[in-house]
């Protein structure tokens, strides 16, 4: 077992993030994470997928990813050496008595305070899971008030992109329709 | 009117000069487009959301529609058109339950890679969502259950859709692809170009020919191997690589053996075809799968009916497989080498090279089976010593499909239903041509057989076509023997009647200790039935009728005809491999001796009734689930 990434193409035309969901659930994959966003191009869209999984399987959800006929192209990134983030927005408890220790730990993990109210923080953190996991464990005693993550994205390093060639926009397709969602 | 000319010709002038475009509504464009992919026949049921495309069909004779009786008919007669040819099959049917009835048929098309299109019509773009009358997410239900699905958003956007959904049902593995258009974007106006650049889709590229250090690969397998065996599938025939498949046999010396869908792959009269493998399959050929040291597999997909248990499935033998679909690879069989690529192909750049093998022994070794297999038939000729297990004076649906095979040449389209007669047909109607036989394999849908064998007979008005159906799947759609009749299509059909659901009957035999529940029928009087609808029926109950019968259904060239074969109750489909177990353990028709020996037991039993039963269990696991009675 390994966790494994895979940074997905898509066309961006209405339906295609129920196609990718619909495939997990229909050939029941474990999916840790998945993050959906424009990318560089107006047709196209980014899913970045996170399973825990052998490689067997995570083989076999790659080869299911491509048979969508509008996946354009999946990268298995855990074989790439490549930047990974998440951003996870915490709102923490803090009262003027302990406010400042939640600050410390803050500027050691390098993450923002966005908002300070009489009660609680809101803290914005970006970094590798592990980061995250990390921070939210230190945090928690002082309570956890509501937390959110983004789920992972990541980017190969260097030279190294997501294939998207043979790519020609759908002439007056994809202008007319919104996004993936 | 000529081919070339359409209804639109009048219109070209309102497009204004300068431009090709011609302006129509979008149900014209449907009617367009389906021209010039080569349709001809729409099977199809109107309906409020797609009566404007049912309007506009008017102006189109070229293509020819025929009203099913349900949409379930129409979207088995597009998947049974599209078996008989390897063209495009079309349905057509109204938004809401329209477009629900037409699911079980897309589902069977795309278990069997069948390439169907299936049009919707859809409720106003506006009403989208607002639960209108007859409104349903046809393409959320059929997401799972269709190769590709569209929702046409604009009129601009249509032509593209169509002949996207074309491209996409019919290249690469083909299946089925759904086009959903709201009821305004079939009565909207705009100009109307076909596409002529090639299309080009970024996600969607199958494969062509295979890389060349993976044939090399295979070559050396086979160079390697003793005791090969090929397993071909549906799509040997689906790539038309029938010619190269029986090239790479007669060139390497390797047997073949057939998926129930593979049948036609190659000629079951070729001397190195073996006939079909799996749960119903010739104990030969499971044999020679599980001893063999490499399986070459082509077009097929290690469906769990065709392996057993997987755990100990071919155990000791090294695996080529050769699919179009990657997602095929490794899915239920780990191989030493997938290919992916075009079977006319790959066999082609294998052919360059492959080596011609001595394996005489492990020929030899599968005569052995096959003798053994011999001893056990119960389908005689009719003046040759009977085997002991058939009772006197009942006609059994094995020997109906035997005495059809013989007294049709062969020759026939045969399209089947599912259960015990689709085994039997699998078992001893032998095929010689691809596409010859239409059934339901992937998704096993009862209902498939009367509609199916009316699209491939309207597909191919040459063929000499038999839907060949049990009792129960029958009723399931004989609503459709009116489109029969109305489009005086020449199908024969012919119902194996034991009044029973007979596969369910024999799992229940082995498994469920002979509780026969809810697979008793009461049928009607199928005869009668027939004669309602104006089909000339006759019942045939001896072996001795079978010839006439079928003769003058033969003779009969206009209009579908009907007999009906009642058949033994309580027979058995053998050899049988109990779902999950190891491929060569089957369940096997006792031979002569075994049968007799067997009965005497019974007898003595029987007149001993407390004496305890010392009889030697050296019967594998399967059989020993047979329970004691040794039935036909």
């Amino acid at each position: 077992m390994a966790k494994h990434i895979l940074a997905t193409l898509v066309e961006n035309r209405p339906g295609v993030l129920a196609r990718v969901a619909n495939l997990f659930r229909r050939r029941s994959f474990n999916i840790d994470s998945l993050s959906v966003g424009r990318t560089q191009r107006d047709e196209m869209s980014r899913m970045t997928i996170v399973m825990e999984s052998d490689s067997a399987e995570a083989d076999r959800l790659v080869k299911n990813l491509y048979k969508l006929v509008d996946v354009v192209h999946v990268d298995h990134l855990h074989s790439q050496p490549s930047v990974v983030r998440e951003m996870a927005l915490v709102k923490v408890k803090a009262s003027s008595e302990n406010r400042r220790e939640v600050i410390q730990l803050c500027d050691i993990f390098r993450a923002r305070i966005i908002d300070v109210s009489a009660e609680s923080l809101v803290v914005e953190i970006t970094g590798e899971e592990e980061k995250l996991e990390h921070f939210t464990e230190l945090v928690r005693p002082f309570g956890i008030v509501e937390m959110v993550r983004t789920g992972v994205i990541a980017l190969g390093r260097g030279g190294h992109t997501l294939k998207d060639e043979g790519f020609k926009p759908n002439r007056g397709r994809a202008a007319a329709q919104s996004n993936v969602l | 009117m000529s081919d070339d000319t359409t209804a639109t010709d009048g219109r070209r002038e309102e497009a204004g000069a300068g431009t090709d475009a011609v302006v129509l509504t979008g149900a014209e464009i449907v009617c367009e487009c389906l021209l010039r992919e080569g349709v001809d026949i729409v099977f199809g049921y109107p309906g409020g959301a797609i009566l404007p495309t049912y309007d506009a069909l008017t102006k189109y004779p070229q293509l020819h529609h025929v009203l099913t009786r349900h949409e379930q008919g129409a979207s088995h007669m597009a998947d049974g058109y599209a078996r008989a040819t390897g063209k495009v099959g079309v349905a057509m049917a109204t938004s809401g339950p329209g477009a629900t009835n037409l699911v079980t048929g897309i589902a069977t098309a795309m278990m069997d890679s069948s390439p169907i299109v299936c049009i919707t019509g859809q409720v106003p773009t506006g009403a989208i969502g607002s639960d209108a009358f007859q409104e349903t997410d046809v393409t959320g239900i059929t997401l799972p259950i269709t190769k590709h699905n569209y929702l046409v958003r604009s009129i601009e956007e249509l032509p593209e859709v169509m002949r996207e959904a074309f491209h996409i049902a019919r290249t690469g593995r083909p299946g089925p692809v759904l086009v959903d258009i709201p009821k305004d974007v079939q009565i909207e106006s705009a100009g109307f170009v076909y596409p002529s650049e090639p299309i080009e889709l970024p996600g969607y590229r199958p494969p062509r020919a295979a890389r060349a250090r993976q044939v090399d690969s295979a070559l050396e397998l086979i160079r390697d191997s003793k005791r090969p065996i090929v397993l071909a599938g549906h799509g040997v025939s689906m790539a038309g690589a029938n010619a190269e498949l029986a090239q790479l046999a007669e060139k390497a010396r390797i047997p073949v053996a057939l998926t129930l869908l593979g049948k036609g792959a190659m000629s079951e009269r070729h001397p190195l075809c073996l006939g079909m493998m799996g749960m119903h399959g010739g104990a030969e050929v499971n044999h020679a799968i599980q001893e063999a040291d490499l399986l070459i597999a082509l077009g097929m997909r290690f469906d769990d009916r065709v392996t057993g248990n997987l755990a100990t499935y071919a155990r000791n033998s090294r695996k080529i497989h050769v699919d179009i679909d990657p997602s095929e690879i490794n899915k239920n069989v780990t191989v030493d080498v997938g290919i992916v690529g075009d079977l006319r192909e790959v066999l082609g750049q294998l052919l360059e090279r492959v080596e011609r093998r001595p394996n005489q022994a492990w020929f030899d070794r599968i005569a052995e089976w096959r003798t053994e297999s011999e001893l056990r038939e119960i389908v005689r000729p009719v003046d040759a010593p009977q085997h002991p297990a058939v009772p006197e004076g009942k006609l059994l649906g094995a020997q109906v499909i035997r005495d059809l095979f013989e007294f049709t040449g062969g020759g026939a389209v045969t399209v089947t239903d599912v259960g015990q007669h689709q085994m039997w047909e699998a078992q001893y109607y032998h095929h010689e041509r691809p596409h010859s036989l239409i059934t339901s394999g992937g998704l096993g849908t009862m209902g498939f057989g009367v509609p199916a064998a009316i699209g491939a007979k309207m597909a191919r008005p040459d063929q000499e076509v038999w839907a060949i159906v049990g009792d129960g799947g029958f009723q399931m759609t004989l609503m459709e023997l009116a489109t029969a009749v109305q489009e005086r299509v020449n199908v024969h059909i012919a119902i194996i009647n034991n009044g029973f659901l007979g596969m369910v009957r024999q799992w229940q035999e082995f498994f469920y200790e002979e509780r026969y529940n809810a697979t008793p029928m009461v049928n009607p009087d199928f005869c009668k039935l027939a004669e309602a609808y104006g089909i000339p029926a006759v019942r045939v109950t001896e072996r001795g009728e079978i010839e006439d019968a079928v003769r003058a259904a033969r003779e009969t060239t206009a209009g579908p005809t009907l007999i009906e074969f009642v058949v033994e109750k309580e027979e058995i489909v053998y050899p049988m491999v109990p779902a999950g177990a190891d491929l060569d353990d089957m369940i096997r028709r006792p031979t002569p001796e075994e049968f007799e020996r067997k009965r005497r037991e019974r007898a003595a039993a029987a007149q001993a009734p407390e004496a305890p039963s010392a009889e030697p269990e050296e019967a594998p696991a399967a059989a020993a689930a047979l329970g004691s009675r040794f039935g036909v």
